[in-house]
């Protein structure tokens, strides 16, 4: 008896009508499908350069739309910006987890009212922990104004997947110069290292399974903050 | 009709699905069911015509349809509307997924070595049971009584989680419309949105009976459910050794997968157990990651009618220390081979699982998905099943149920204009129907089709014998209803009102009125 991968390949050369490769299952030999050129004859990129007015106000738009919280903050306000948003989601101490690549800066204005716990994958935060914690501070790698869309590639200012994940509120900083405005853009910039674990949030998680009636908030953050800097 | 719980028919098993579960007969008065879970998730229930008939008759299925399919379609035709290249996306969409099928077998190796590279493992199944076998194994061999699962196409084809149980395993669905579905005992009617048949009423009944850790006070306000959802399924994320995912992309440059979704459930699968099993149709692959900017735009505003899905997860292999370490991507034929061996039919594996096709249908609206007998309902599901199940005569099988689903259509080609990948499925529908009757011609001893056409033309090749049998065919005036149409027809005419109605002949033929017409006033010279 064939390997399955042998016979699975073998079946595929016969429905394509590749020489001395058998039969499908159910016995038919296929015709050699014609070449193919693919039309790319759609944007490459947008009519706005990465980081300008129009592409940011399109990317606050969008995700105003989604639920996001978005607030566009000068890089001197951010440690207070961001000391603000995590204050504020205990009655006791909150716990704010942040990727052990972070800019120290970003948590200068916490005080100790708000423990930090960092995570890195040499000291990963059990998923319980993470369950318990009040929210997460991450860095982004790119973010796409025209579909509202955030991508964490896993870099040490973004941290483990898990860590975006679990907490209930995700604090995510997008440099402004880090918008561009079309999807080939944004994957053209990540197929560079296509390797890297990629998560794409356009806001918080969301259902639409009821109705089809949108319900924002699952599984993942129910609340997500970005603080726009630049 | 025995009738399963708010109103849902149940299934009736066929002479192949084997014997029903324990408890299947005489169970109306539970709650949900059981609606038995069929053998072949491919090929259930009566053939559709007798099937859609059943289910025309639910007011509240076609009520809970009727609404779902109109907010998404105008959820979708508002945001395509806003992408200035959408025709240019669906061009290289079509064009890409044509390249992938003539490139299969290099796009496959390329992807096994990739993924192999990074750390992942290969494995290939020819059909279901092995798929399944396959994924038994892993699981037993982590030692897993209960596995994760995200929303998958792939494993409700093969039945997973019916062969899981029987194998002591749980398979615990993440999603909150499979999580719907799973809790009532029932089976998925959508290939997005599995449990579009039920409104919110049922849902939260349905959580109520069966969720076990439901607040006794919840109502039906979406957004309650939903949390409900959450609090239930947090603990199973945070615990879960394995889980079992689809992909909707596999890219064969880089041997990365990609999973895309609203809720998070996916991620959290995906990321926080140790073992991830995947399971993939060879058809999905794309060639190179830069083909995703294409897709990405397609499929988000096709299906769910959003700018972007709320979370898309790519991943390659193993990423030591974030996420899964230990990551087997099963490669599924199941069929697919069939499909792809035919010239016309095999555009159908371009299908990226949209469900766009489904919301525009006029047939699907009004049937629903479970008329289709198959977890791909629809328009998409109608040329997809019967081949799928060709090798066991799904395609113009004399008597086999998929054979009729090429006819649950009215080839109005609205499904063919929402494609963001352009499969033209009316014109494979009528390849299908064509080769049902072909197949019929030749099986038969004598063709009714035939013999009626010669019929016809004997009569139709004499003045005198055409008159006589128009005159003969307002006999049967009488048979229509005071709606002017014949619903029941004796034989051989009942072949046609069996699934349709006849309209009646009008009581007097033209020639007749046209005789009536001009005989009076006569004049003197007309009688000359």
């Amino acid at each position: 008896m064939t390997d399955a991968r042998t016979e699975v390949l073998s079946r595929v050369g016969a429905a394509l009508g590749r020489p001395g490769s058998g039969t499908t299952p159910a016995g038919k030999v296929g015709a050699a499908p014609r070449d193919v050129v693919v039309p790319r004859g759609y944007r490459a990129a947008g009519e706005h350069v990465a980081g300008s007015p129009e592409v940011l106000e399109q990317l606050v738009d969008r995700l105003v739309d989604y639920k996001a919280h978005v607030q566009q903050v000068a890089e001197a306000d951010l440690p207070a910006t961001v000391a603000r948003l995590v204050r504020g989601l205990s009655a006791g101490r909150a716990v704010v987890v942040a990727p052990h690549g972070i800019d120290p800066g970003w948590l200068a204005g916490l005080g100790d009212e708000v423990a930090v716990r960092e995570d890195s994958p040499a000291s990963p935060l059990p998923a319980t922990e993470l369950d318990a914690v009040d929210a997460v501070l991450t860095a982004a790698r790119v973010a796409c104004s025209e579909t509202g869309t955030i991508v964490l590639d896993g870099q040490p200012d973004q941290g483990r997947r898990a860590i975006s994940l679990v907490p209930d509120v995700h604090v995510c900083v997008v440099r402004t110069a880090q918008v561009v405005q079309t999807v080939p853009e944004a994957v053209r910039l990540l197929g560079a290292h296509p390797e890297r674990p990629l998560t794409w949030i356009s806001g918080p998680s969301a259902t639409s399974d009821i109705e089809l009636d949108r319900v924002e908030g699952v599984h993942g953050p129910r609340t997500l903050h970005v603080l726009l800097v630049g | 009709m025995s009738r399963t719980f708010l109103g849902l028919p149940r299934r009736l098993s066929r002479p192949d699905d084997g014997a029903p579960p324990a408890g299947a007969d005489g169970s109306s008065e539970q709650p949900f069911g059981p609606v038995p879970h069929p053998q072949a998730p491919l090929r259930w229930g009566d053939a559709f015509p007798v099937a859609a008939h059943r289910t025309l008759q639910d007011a509240q299925l076609r009520r809970n349809l009727g609404h779902a399919t109109q907010v998404i379609r105008a959820k979708r035709a508002a945001v395509v509307d806003e992408v200035p290249d959408w025709e240019a996306l669906r061009d290289a969409g079509s064009a890409l997924k044509e390249r992938v099928m003539a490139e299969l077998p290099e796009l496959l190796q390329r992807l096994e070595e990739n993924v192999t590279a990074r750390g992942g493992v290969v494995h290939w199944a020819r059909d279901a049971a092995e798929a399944n076998r396959i994924v038994t194994e892993i699981a037993r061999a982590k030692g897993a009584d209960e596995v994760v699962k995200v929303k998958s196409m792939a494993t409700q084809e093969i039945g997973l989680n019916e062969h899981l149980a029987a194998e002591g395993i749980a398979a615990i669905e993440t999603d909150l419309a499979e999580l719907i579905v799973q809790l009532a005992d029932d089976m998925p009617s959508h290939i997005l949105v599995p449990a579009i048949h039920r409104n919110r009423t049922e849902i939260r009944d349905i959580f109520l009976a069966r969720m076990g850790d439901a607040p006794p006070d919840l109502s039906d306000v979406p957004r309650e459910l939903a949390m409900a959802a959450r609090a239930h399924l947090r603990r199973k994320f945070l615990s879960a050794k394995v889980a079992v995912s689809g992909a909707n992309f596999g890219v064969a440059s880089t041997g990365t997968l990609a999973v895309v979704e609203s809720e998070g459930n996916g991620r959290m699968c995906l990321t926080l157990p140790e073992t991830l099993v995947t399971v993939m149709g060879i058809e999905k692959l794309v060639p190179d990651f830069e083909d995703l900017e294409v897709f990405m735009q397609l499929l988000p505003r096709s299906s769910t009618g959003e700018r972007m899905n709320p979370y898309t997860s790519l991943w390659t292999g193993v990423t030591p220390g974030d996420g899964p370490s230990e990551f087997h991507l099963v490669l599924l034929d199941n069929g697919r081979t069939d499909v792809l061996a035919d010239e016309v039919g095999r555009a159908a594996l371009h299908c990226i699982r949209c469900s766009a096709c489904l919301n525009v249908c006029p047939v699907y609206e009004r049937v629903g998905g479970h008329a289709y007998g198959s977890v791909y309902p629809g328009p998409i599901g109608a040329i997809l099943t019967p081949q799928l199940t060709a090798s066991t005569g799904g395609v113009s099988g004399h008597g086999d149920v998929n054979a009729a689903l090429p006819y649950a259509s009215t080839l109005c080609g609205a499904c063919y204009e929402v494609c963001p990948v352009k499969i033209d499925i009316p014109s494979i529908l009528v390849d299908l129907r064509a080769r049902e009757v072909d197949a019929d011609r030749s099986r038969n001893g004598v063709d009714p089709w035939a013999a009626a056409m010669k019929a016809a033309s004997w009569v139709m090749s004499d003045g005198g014998r055409f008159g006589l049998a128009g005159r003969a065919a307002t006999l049967a005036h009488g048979l229509g209803g005071r709606d002017g149409v014949i619903s029941v027809a004796p034989p051989p005419a009942s072949a046609w009102t069996r699934t349709r109605d006849l309209p009646a002949p009008p009581s007097q033929t033209f020639r007749q009125w046209w005789a009536k017409e001009h005989e009076t006033p006569r004049t003197p010279e007309e009688e000359r």
